[in-house]
């Protein structure tokens, strides 16, 4: 029987699915642990880091230190490396809105903010150089917003005011939250249920979401994780620190 | 044989002016060359343009009403996500003027100045909130066939840099021995020649600075600097791997400290008032009843 947690890092490692041989990066230890198992299943290709600055060639479980080091990584290659587009990112949002703009960096306005959170960090470079998608542990209206205070990601609006390069290359494959996946596969690129998971329903996501979100057909139901998924979860997360962020 | 430049940390600072802009290396709550700013905190010098990718460095100068204005990729303790000195300042909107940028933006700028170029062209930024609340950046265009609109970061050029190494010899050849030089030669480069510090945990003989790692780590020379101190422990309580980790217990009592003004009274009595030695000895101390 897989938990919610297994439900949502299987839902989140199939963000780097067909991704190949490129640096899978998470903030946090479920986008981690997404990327890690992604790359010890079906995206065997994928280079995953330790989060500081060596890529890491064994399975290395989370806060593991036991680690064959396969190459260094230190900060001026990862600016390097994102922005030559070798690398997809899940990081977290303190906000997003439907087309997928989202904000890290303070809440209130920037000039005096009631919250000052991280800042924009490498966001404005992420969104606008490569996939970038989202882990949201509490889904609800207050971090599904109709706008965000200050634009650390470029959503897909913004983008289409760039440059036909940037069209091309900003890329945002999916949000993971704690009752859904959901993505911007649609007409307008506006927000997209593409499944709830189990013993959720769309009409609870809908009321956890400022913005109406597009449906179309029927939305399923998030996957568990196969055998051999949950045996490499459960290898790559030993303590279960990965329900410490949803249960 | 090459100069000695054996400075101390005091002499360092005496030697600045108010409304100077200062680069302060390191990242986050890594490496960061605390002795020096610990030093800056002691002395009378006000209205600074700061230069970091900010820790503990950035909390503190903001808290004593250092900073005028500052440019930041971030401001982080790392472990603990928020920097809460930093927090407070600018919900209290006393910095005047933060620039916020893209962590990769402020690599460009100090790029930029390190090559004596205006600008540096790149598309991170474009777009994001970071034009929006920077309103004085520029686009430039492509001059090529794909005429692509990219963003200009100015260059940053810096009248005084610090940085903190694993070691150096006394003409300021130094070493890196931890996973990463961050961005520590672009902050020396970027800077005018005349008050480019490096601390170093030991100055060792130019003949022993392959002792203990290769040719690789060697990224510093002397040209870039001139002044070294000698600050064992000097990072504290930041990384100085593989000399030391961070002091996560000691971090801890700082960020605490720091969300209430009464406790931070009573700590930065403690701990930030005397000389180096003094905090030095005052850390240890701590430990010893903790």
């Amino acid at each position: 029987m897989s938990t919610l947690a297994d439900i949502v890092v299987i839902a989140a490692a199939e963000a780097f699915r067909g991704d190949g041989e490129i640096f899978a990066s998470g903030m946090g230890t479920i986008p981690m642990l997404g990327a890690r198992t992604a790359r010890s299943t079906f995206e065997p290709d994928l280079m995953v880091s330790d989060g500081e600055a060596f890529y890491v060639g064994n399975e290395l479980p989370i806060g593991g230190t036991n680690k064959v080091v396969e190459g260094w990584i230190p900060f001026r290659s990862v600016f390097d490396t994102l922005w030559g587009g070798r690398r997809h990112v899940m990081m977290g949002a303190s906000q997003i809105d439907r087309f997928g703009n989202t904000n890290i960096a303070n809440i209130g306005s920037w000039d005096r903010p009631k919250a000052q959170l991280l800042g924009v960090r490498g966001g404005p470079g992420n969104t606008i150089n490569h996939s970038t998608s989202f882990f949201i542990p509490k889904h609800t209206a207050n971090v599904f917003v109709a706008k965000v205070d200050m634009v650390s990601g470029l959503g897909y609006d913004r983008a289409a005011e760039l440059s036909e390069w940037v069209q091309r290359n900003h890329r945002l494959p999916r949000v993971v939250t704690n009752l859904a996946v959901l993505d911007f596969n649609s007409a307008d690129h506006s927000m997209r249920l593409v499944s709830v998971h189990p013993g959720v329903s769309v009409a609870d996501v809908q009321a956890a979401t400022s913005f109406e979100l597009v449906i179309d057909g029927q939305v399923g139901e998030t996957r568990e994780p196969t055998d051999l998924e949950q045996a490499a979860i459960d290898r790559l997360d030993p303590r279960g620190l990965r329900h410490r962020e949803v249960s | 044989m090459s100069r000695d430049k054996r400075t101390t940390e005091d002499d360092a600072i005496a030697s600045l002016s108010d409304g100077m802009t200062i680069g302060i290396g390191g990242w986050g709550s890594r490496r960061k060359p605390m002795s020096l700013v610990r030093a800056l905190l002691r002395s009378p010098l006000k209205d600074l343009t700061i230069v970091s990718y900010g820790g503990p460095d950035v909390g503190l100068l903001a808290a004593a009403g250092k900073i005028r204005r500052i440019i930041y990729g971030f401001v982080s303790l790392d472990s603990i996500a928020l920097e809460p000195h930093w927090r407070a300042a600018r919900q209290a909107g006393t910095i005047a003027e933060p620039v916020e940028y893209d962590e990769g933006m402020l690599q460009w700028a100090l790029y930029a100045g390190s090559l004596r170029l205006p600008f540096l062209p790149t598309r991170a930024g474009l777009g994001s909130g970071v034009v929006d609340v920077n309103p004085s950046l520029r686009t430039v265009r492509s001059p090529y066939a794909d005429g692509e609109e990219l963003l200009a970061v100015p260059a940053i050029r810096l009248d005084a840099a610090f940085v903190h190494l694993n070691r150096s010899d006394m003409s300021g050849n130094a070493q890196f021995l931890g996973p990463d030089i961050y961005f520590d030669d672009l902050f020396l480069s970027a800077c005018d020649p005349g008050h480019r510090y490096l601390s170093c945990e030991r100055v060792v003989p130019t003949e022993s600075l392959l002792d203990e790692g290769t040719f690789h780590t060697l990224r510093i020379n002397r040209s870039m600097v001139d002044g070294v101190i000698e600050a064992p422990n000097g990072a504290h309580f930041t990384t100085c791997e593989p000399d030391y980790g961070r002091d996560e217990a000691f971090q801890k009592a700082y960020a605490t400290a720091a969300a209430n003004p009464d406790d931070w009274r009573a700590f930065s009595e403690r701990f930030l008032q005397g000389s180096e030695a003094q905090y030095q000895a005052a850390v240890a101390e701590w430990k010893a009843q903790s």
